[in-house]
This record gives C-alpha cells, sequence and structure tokens, in this order.
C-alpha cells in the first residue's frame, strides 16, 4: 500500500517533470484552444445574441466553457495516449516491471492528467474572463473543478484504453480525426445543440463531453441545457465506467 | 532431472559427456523452468524450456537473433505470460506471483527503458520510488550505484544527452538500485564499442563476484559468454540444445587445430609426424598440413624440431583452439544433420575433425 502510493507519486512527478520541461508541448496543447476561444470569441463578438443562447448571455461567457471542455478532451486524452510514447520510446518496461499494482500505475497516470488538463484548463478559463466572459463566482468556480476533474478522467480513461489496445503509434491520426474531433463537436462547445438535427442531436447526447460542457456552463455563467444534476450524474457515471474500462485493458496488455 | 537428460540426450554419440554439475534441491534454485512455452499465434517462440539455474549463478542463455532468449526473459520478469508450463523465480511462480516475483528482480532490457527527458539522477529517483524506498535510503543508493558505473560526474545531465554506453552504464546501475536478487541483462553490450563492452563485462563480473547478485544474461557475442558466465544454455528454435560450462562445451568440440604452411617436404613431415602419439589426425590440402592436438601450444616447438629434422620448410604456422562460436555452429546446425545424416556437411566435417 504505501509502495503503491510512492508509486503513484512518483508516476505524477514525472508527468510534472515531462510537462514543464518540454515547453513546446506546453504551448502547442495550449494554442489551439486559444486560438479557438479567440478567434471565434472575437469574431462573432460578445455583444450579439445567438439563436438558442439565452438572452444576456455574451458569445465569449457561452463559448469559453466549451474550450475548457475542448482543452479536457484533448489534453486527458493525450495524457492517457502517453502510454504509447511510453511504449514506443521503452520506457513502459521499466514501469511495468515495477513492483506496484497496475491500477496504481493507472492512479498515477490519472493523477497526472488532471493536473495538467486543469491547468490548462484554467489558463483558458482566465483568457476567456480577459476576452469578455462574465466573471464567475467563487462558488461557481469550485463546482467548475469537480466538472474539470470529470471530464478529464473520463478521457484520461478512454486514452488508456485505446493505448492499452494499439501497439503502435501508427492508429494515432484516426483516433484524432475520427474520435476526438467529432467528440468535440459534438458537445455543443461552440454552438447550441438545439441547431442540430434531431439525429445528430441524439449522437451528441451520446457524448459525455456535452454533460460536462453543460456542467461547466452552468457553474461558471449559470446556464444550462440540462439539469446540473443530470450532468453531475452522467457524467459521474461515464467517468467511472472509463476508468475502469482503461484500467482493466492497461492491467491485461502485454509489454513484448 | 530433465535438466542433465537433455544435455546426455545432445551429446551423446557426439562428444565426451560430462559429470553433470551436481544439482542443488529446487527450492535453492534461483531460477527454475518446467516445460516453458510460449507461442505468439501459430509460431512457438519458446518450446518447452526446462532449466535450473542456482543462487550466485552467472549464467547466459546463448542464441541467434529470435531463437526465443528475450521472450524467455520478458516470461521470466511477467512482461509475457507463459502459454504453458510453469517459471519460478527465486521461489515465485512468475504467472500467479508477480509481484513477489517483480520485488526480486532487477531487468536491464535489450531496447533503451529510460526516460530521455530526464536525467539520470531522475530515472534513479524515480525507479527507487517505485521500488518503495524512502527518501534517505534512495539518496544513498543513487550515489553508490551512480558511483559503481562511474556516471556520478553526468548524473544531472539529461538522458537524452547520454552516449549509448552512458545509458547503458546508467540502466544497469538502476537494474541494481534496489538490491535485486537476481539480475537480468538482456543484450547487455549490444550495439557498443569494444572499450565501453569491456568496462560492462567488468561491472557485470563484479556485481556477481563482489555483490554475489545472480545474473542472467542473454547475448549472441559468443566471447561476451565466454567471458562471463559460469555455466550457458545454447537456445535455438525456443529449445536448449546444449547447456554447461563454456570451457566444458569447447572441448566438446575436440582438439585445437596447427596449420602449417609448407613449402617444400610436406609428405616427408607428414610421415615423420606420424610417429606422434598425442596428434591426433593430420590433413594435407593445398600446401597446408592440418594437425589436430590437445594442448596445442606447447607442442608447436617439437613439430618446428620435427620439420627440421625431415627437411621440411614451414614458412607459417597456425593455431585455432575450439572457440564458443564452434560449439555455437555445431549445435545450432544440428537439425541438418539430424534429417540429412551423413549428408550434412557440418555433421560431417565435425565428425572426421574428432575421430581423424
Amino acid at each position: 500500500m504505501k509502495q503503491d502510493l510512492y508509486a503513484i507519486y512518483s508516476i505524477w512527478l514525472r508527468e510534472m517533470l515531462r510537462f514543464f520541461r518540454l515547453k513546446s508541448r506546453l504551448f502547442g496543447s495550449i494554442a489551439s484552444p486559444f486560438f479557438f476561444l479567440a478567434f471565434l470569441g472575437i469574431g462573432f463578438g460578445n455583444g450579439a445574441s445567438m439563436p438558442g443562447i439565452p438572452s444576456g448571455v455574451g458569445y465569449v461567457s457561452f463559448l469559453t466553457p466549451g474550450i475548457i471542455g475542448m482543452t479536457l478532451l484533448f489534453s486527458a486524452t493525450f495524457a492517457g495516449l502517453s502510454v504509447l510514447w511510453d511504449r514506443e520510446f521503452g520506457f513502459l518496461k521499466e514501469i511495468m516491471v515495477a513492483p506496484v499494482s497496475r491500477i496504481a500505475i493507472v492512479l498515477g497516470r490519472t493523477a497526472g492528467g488532471l493536473t495538467t488538463g486543469i491547468l490548462q484548463a484554467v489558463i483558458i478559463l482566465v483568457s476567456g474572463i480577459l476576452l469578455g466572459m462574465t466573471m464567475p463566482s467563487l462558488a461557481g468556480f469550485l463546482l467548475s473543478l469537480v466538472f474539470m476533474i470529470l471530464i478529464a478522467a473520463t478521457f484520461i480513461g478512454l486514452g488508456l484504453a485505446f493505448a492499452s489496445k494499439m501497439e503502435d503509434m501508427s492508429g494515432f491520426s484516426l483516433i484524432m480525426n475520427f474520435l476526438i474531433f467529432p467528440l468535440f463537436f459534438l458537445s455543443g462547445a461552440l454552438f447550441p445543440l438545439d441547431r442540430f438535427p434531431a439525429a445528430i442531436k441524439a449522437l451528441a447526447y451520446l457524448n459525455p463531453l456535452t454533460y460536462g460542457v453543460d456542467g461547466l456552463r452552468y457553474s461558471l455563467i449559470g446556464t444550462s441545457a440540462l439539469s446540473p444534476v443530470a450532468d453531475f450524474g452522467i457524467l459521474g457515471v461515464s467517468c467511472v465506467a472509463m476508468l475502469f474500462l482503461g484500467a482493466y485493458l492497461f492491467e491485461t496488455t502485454e509489454v513484448r | 532431472m530433465a535438466r542433465i537428460e537433455k544435455v546426455n540426450d545432445i551429446t551423446s554419440g557426439i562428444g565426451p559427456v560430462h559429470e553433470p554439475q551436481p544439482l542443488q534441491a529446487r527450492d535453492g534454485a534461483a531460477i527454475s523452468m518446467h516445460g516453458l512455452t510460449k507461442r505468439f499465434g501459430g509460431m512457438t517462440a519458446v518450446d518447452h524450456i526446462d532449466l535450473e539455474i542456482k543462487k550466485g549463478e552467472l549464467f547466459g542463455l546463448l542464441g541467434a537473433n529470435g531463437a526465443g532468449k528475450s521472450t524467455i526473459i520478458k516470461m521470466l520478469t511477467t512482461m509475457l505470460k507463459p502459454t504453458a508450463g510453469e517459471a519460478r523465480v527465486w521461489g515465485h511462480d512468475v504467472a500467479k506471483e508477480r509481484n513477489e516475483v517483480r520485488s526480486s528482480i532487477g531487468v536491464v532490457f535489450q531496447d533503451p527503458a529510460v526516460d530521455s527527458m530526464l536525467t539520470g539522477r531522475e530515472n534513479l529517483d524515480f525507479h527507487g520510488r517505485m521500488y518503495g524506498m524512502d527518501g534517505p535510503l534512495r539518496q544513498k543508493r543513487i550515489n553508490e550505484v551512480l558511483e559503481l558505473v562511474d556516471l556520478t560526474e553526468k548524473a544531472d545531465i539529461k538522458m537524452k544527452d547520454y552516449s549509448g554506453g552512458m545509458q547503458r552504464r546508467l540502466e544497469i546501475a538502476r537494474g541494481l538500485m534496489h538490491y535485486p536478487h537476481v539480475l537480468f541483462l538482456d543484450e547487455p553490450t549490444l550495439g557498443l564499442d569494444a572499450q565501453t563492452r569491456r568496462y560492462i563485462w567488468q561491472y557485470i563480473r563484479n556485481m556477481n563476484k563482489e555483490k554475489g547478485v545472480t545474473i542472467i544474461l542473454t547475448t549472441h557475442y559468443m566471447e561476451e559468454a565466454d567471458a562471463l558466465c559460469d555455466h550457458v544454455a545454447i537456445i535455438d528454435s525456443g529449445k536448449i540444445v546444449a547447456l554447461d560450462t563454456p570451457s566444458n562445451l569447447k572441448d566438446m568440440i575436440g582438439s585445437d587445430t596447427v596449420s602449417l604452411e609448407v613449402q617444400s617436404g610436406a609428405e616427408a613431415l607428414m610421415l615423420c609426424l606420424r610417429s606422434f602419439p598425442w596428434i591426433k589426425s593430420t590433413v594435407a590440402a593445398n600446401g597446408i598440413l592440418e594437425l589436430m592436438v590437445d594442448h596445442a601450444q606447447s607442442r608447436i616447438p617439437e613439430i618446428m624440431q620435427e620439420a627440421n629434422k625431415c627437411g621440411a620448410t614451414i614458412t607459417s604456422v597456425g593455431l585455432h583452439k575450439p572457440t564458443l562460436e564452434d560449439v555455437f555452429l555445431k549445435y545450432t546446425g544440428r537439425k541438418i544433420r539430424e534429417t540429412g545424416g551423413a549428408a550434412s556437411l557440418m555433421g560431417a566435417m565435425m565428425m572426421h575433425r574428432r575421430r581423424g
């Protein structure tokens, strides 16, 4: 048990060292959500109201929680998928041969991914406020952290599940283009889901990120399409399910 | 025991059978394998291996690339699950008691397994924590093992700036850091230059002789196995085809070969030399006279004197002692001989050499 705690800390610490050492990765991962936020926010303008957005809510206020969701989606999936990098560069063997439970390895990675993901999400939140988003209350901010954790953990689990089943990095762009981007566009991050036809809307409601973004909107700007309790419940279930799936598939992975 | 039968089976009719080393009781073995098998799809990478390795031994698994050495190591280090059979490391079952096995071993993998964005010290620090070592012990151990492999000066450089040899040394240091009972070294000197290689051999020897660590290494460098190992098992197509000490294996190959380049009087010299009982056979071809002789280095002066007496002119002398490479070729060529009988060139040559 003590050894497992050491291991979780050790894996988390490594993620931190790597994250802050790889400056290009730090800026690279924050750049694309920032550009989405800045260009869409400035382009559509904060004053003009968009159909489907409750009156009195500016577009930047509406967009920022969506872009926070996007940031978490990308950084968390990458954190899960980073097992692939470790497999490619051999370090996975060093981790797997250590006398620690596989669940501790998954928890260490999850802790690392949560930390870096939420750090980036907060940077986007601050950027949104600077671009004209209404200032959230402290309670709202704290509640948004809960949703951030749930979103990040869900997609770390998803990333881990994929990484455990992939032998190398050849499938990476497939995952990016056919999973991550659709999840992003189908989450209501950029505009209200009401604008989608019914069939696509149904797909969006299968996407955990939809509930995450909605919960973030409730927390940060006080408006949401669904009940925040439902958001929390559905996202919570998908989070636990994804983490178990990721941990299970990681447990059964063999290192050739 | 299976191990002895295997050796006898292989050597019968080929070379002198040596007294097998007395085996310790099973629980005294550092590693034991019984019918250990691994299949990937339809391909059998490791085929019913029976083997025991004693505590304190420096043991070599010798084989060509793809012979199954690394797969054996991966099963013993819990990286792969055996398809059939069982293996125990330091008394623990590799399939059922994986954490106990992992606590008992250190592993240096064939391919680099370091985080190149971290410094050497950070890599060791990570390792120490993963093995549950607390702060003061970790610091002490990191300094000790860095000292052992002469990397104290380079400890705070990122590993991406290490040379291949430095990186391998750090990995060896890391494998030792948590005081493992058994250290696995998978091709420890692959791709390293001759000098670095000698250094690493020295470290490996020290660890085994001074620290008493049981070491299992795989290699396809014959001279490496010869220089380091107490016992070697030659692996071919997932099976053990020979198992003994390097010197016993070499003795099985037979005598040394003395090659004489004779300018004139070869026929006469051959007749003269027939009178020496210690010359086991003579072959003459293209002005080269080949003699099979035991301890050839001490016989060369006599041969020279005899050549003078017979009036033969020798222009050069060559001496070839059997190497582990000869042993390896002999055993891994065995399949051809089994199926082709006397038609096998390799088998025929070996027979000829030995029996003269």
